[in-house]
């Protein structure tokens, strides 16, 4: 690059620095959709860390009122076919999906990055293996995938968490690989080569750090889709076991009952497109406020 | 560009090879004896002696050792002999044969749809970005990629088939029986199967127009005089469209995720609802060949996809990486 010149312009005219803190802020809130998803989300969050408190019944209950009753006054969403109330149900099933997409995505880009770290370091024959597997995985529809798992596994929701992982692993390790392949030929991965350092500490050290940032607005947004995945599940029958409550399997318990009462399948329904909408939104500010090209001009 | 394709041609050999000792070893790790649970419903009580049980295990080829059962499963694969379902007493291929085309059916028109509406979105988006059209469309299409999919069939089956009996709200007729019912009753389906792809396509599809249209080529085509619809049509739109064509790829393989929960919903007699019936059965026979067939297609149309992002992209064509 011949760009000497401009870079000295650039610094004469430069404007007064800014903390990088505020301007991820001001460029994440710039945009009032991803404000309003923000909000959507520090609200099922809430929603799931306190339930406990914020429930108005205990979901698990049967009998708090008669079954499949209207909304009304003391029951918000109406109740069940066992008479449970809907609405504790539905905060209480905030904590399910939650649950499964943060440790998911945790299990998920743990082995994924190290997967990809190796691959794309060393090259040759375990880039060979490693994507030749993770390609074969790659063959089969993520719902597929995590549907056959979860059915030799047994249903459970830690099965579930498990069967999701293997699904999305390979996401995290293709980005992963295709970004240390790149980062590996710098000059500073070169020296500090020369300087003796081990692999572990150039891949932690250098290479991890500066693909973190993809890696999180990845994470985000995969957090969305394996919400839906996980209700997709549970709205098939795989999943936590029948008290506990979980958005899926309560829109199919209302779809059997729409005609008497159409709420019960459609406030879980809208939770989780809320829910999903969320991350989404977040996931698109991250990736803007992180984006270092976008730097200066947001 | 032909090296280019015999490599890929090899790869994708290898990973089939990968694939069906996946779908072969992992379903062996099912829990519980699918033979177990076969002879529990179709026979009396009393005649479930471990000889009646070593039979059905010879009979099903399940006595001799594991590498030889995957050899003479993958070589009848390759006949197109899956073997016979331990469920249905019936050849897996002849299952298969009667769902397929019901699953094909409506995911082709989904994934037509998706493609073409979904384009078509993103372009009139990206030309007319901040008219109305585009004002309207594109939060749709935020909705469309968050939208669950069997939640938005319970929704059209309330609305347009209880409360306004517009539509049918279940079953499938084939197009060649009665073309008028089979159109009415896969308007919902195919719509649940077409809307998450088609709202990503119009996404990407907006954002690389965007990308496109301020690049120097473009304003030289302006400057030249060029007429909009022949900049748009002939000069950005192939260079716009190489993200958008990876996500097709990913279409064929989303719609036969989603043709697992939308049969499900509408009650429709394909393949993802004979996988999901299969899987709760622990009929192991059916699943494997289900997933491996599956697995095979997103696999071909994949390397399609490869082939033709080359085609695109003389970039790809010349400089790969690994």
């Amino acid at each position: 690059m011949n760009k000497t010149s401009t870079i000295e312009a650039d610094f004469s005219e430069a404007p007064p620095r800014v903390s990088e803190w505020r301007r991820l802020w001001r460029v994440f809130f710039s945009r009032g959709t991803v404000a309003v998803g923000f909000c959507i989300l520090l609200l099922v969050v809430l929603l799931a860390l306190f339930a406990p408190f914020l429930a108005p019944y205990d979901p698990y209950q049967v009998g708090v009122t008669d079954p499949l009753i209207q909304p009304d006054s003391m029951h918000w969403l109406g109740s069940d076919t066992l008479g449970r109330d809907t609405l504790s149900r539905l905060i209480y099933g905030s904590r399910t999906a939650l649950m499964v997409g943060f440790l998911t995505v945790g299990i998920a880009s743990l082995m994924g990055v190290t997967l990809g770290l190796i691959a794309g370091y060393f090259g040759g024959i375990p880039y060979m293996v490693i994507m030749r597997c993770i390609d074969a995985v790659m063959c089969f529809p993520m719902l597929l995938m995590a549907l056959i798992m979860a059915a030799v596994l047994g249903g459970g929701i830690q099965n579930v968490i498990i069967a999701l992982s293997v699904a999305i692993i390979p996401h995290y390790t293709r980005v992963t690989c295709g970004m240390t392949l790149s980062i590996r030929e710098n000059d500073y991965v070169k020296a500090a080569q020369l300087m003796g350092a081990g692999s572990e500490s150039i891949l932690l050290k250098h290479v991890l750090p500066n693909i973190l940032h993809p890696l999180l607005v990845l994470m985000t947004m995969q957090l969305g889709s394996l919400i839906l995945a996980e209700a997709s599940l549970s709205f098939l029958g795989i999943g936590i076991e029948p008290p506990g409550a979980a958005w899926g399997a309560m829109v199919n318990d209302g779809y059997r009952h729409m005609i008497r009462n159409p709420v019960l399948s459609f406030a879980p329904g809208l939770a989780i497109m809320l829910t999903v909408f969320a991350f989404n939104m977040v996931g698109d500010g991250l990736r803007d406020a992180l984006d270092p090209r976008l730097r200066g001009l947001l | 560009m032909t090296a280019f394709v015999i490599r890929r041609l090899l790869l994708a050999l290898l990973t089939l090879l990968l694939v069906s000792l996946a779908v072969f070893f992992v379903m062996r790790l099912l829990p519980g004896d699918p033979l177990l649970i076969y002879m529990a419903q179709s026979m009396e009580f009393d005649a479930m002696s471990s000889e009646a049980l070593d039979e059905l295990r010879r009979e099903f080829g399940l006595d001799k050792p594991i590498m030889v059962q995957y050899m003479h499963w993958i070589s009848g694969v390759f006949r197109g002999d899956f073997g016979t379902s331990i469920f249905y007493r019936e050849k897996v291929g002849k299952l298969m044969l009667e769902r397929f085309p019901v699953t094909l059916h409506l995911g082709l028109l989904a994934l037509l749809g998706s493609v073409f509406v979904g384009l078509a979105v993103g372009l009139i988006a990206a030309v007319r970005r901040g008219s109305w059209p585009d004002r309207i469309l594109t939060p749709l299409t935020y909705l469309g990629v968050t939208v669950p999919v069997f939640w938005l069939g319970i929704l059209m089956i309330y609305v347009f088939g209880l409360k306004l009996h517009w539509l049918p709200i279940a079953g499938y007729t084939s197009p060649w029986e009665n073309f008028w019912l089979s159109t009415q009753q896969s308007i919902m389906p195919v719509i649940c199967l077409a809307v998450f792809g088609l709202a990503s396509n119009a996404r990407q599809m907006r954002s690389s127009m965007l990308e496109v249209i301020h690049q120097d080529y473009i304003r030289t085509a302006w400057a030249k005089g060029l007429s909009e619809s022949r900049i748009i049509l002939k000069h950005a739109l192939k260079n716009s469209l190489i993200p958008v064509i990876t996500l097709m790829g990913m279409g064929v393989s989303m719609v036969f995720g989603g043709s697992v929960i939308v049969e499900t919903v509408f009650a429709i007699p394909g393949i993802g609802r004979l996988l999901v019936s299969s899987i709760f059965g622990q009929d192991y026979v059916v699943v494997q060949a289900i997933a491996f067939v599956i697995a095979s297609i997103v696999l071909v149309v994949n390397l399609i996809v490869d082939i033709s992002y080359a085609w695109l992209d003389p970039k790809i064509r010349y400089g790969r990486i690994a």
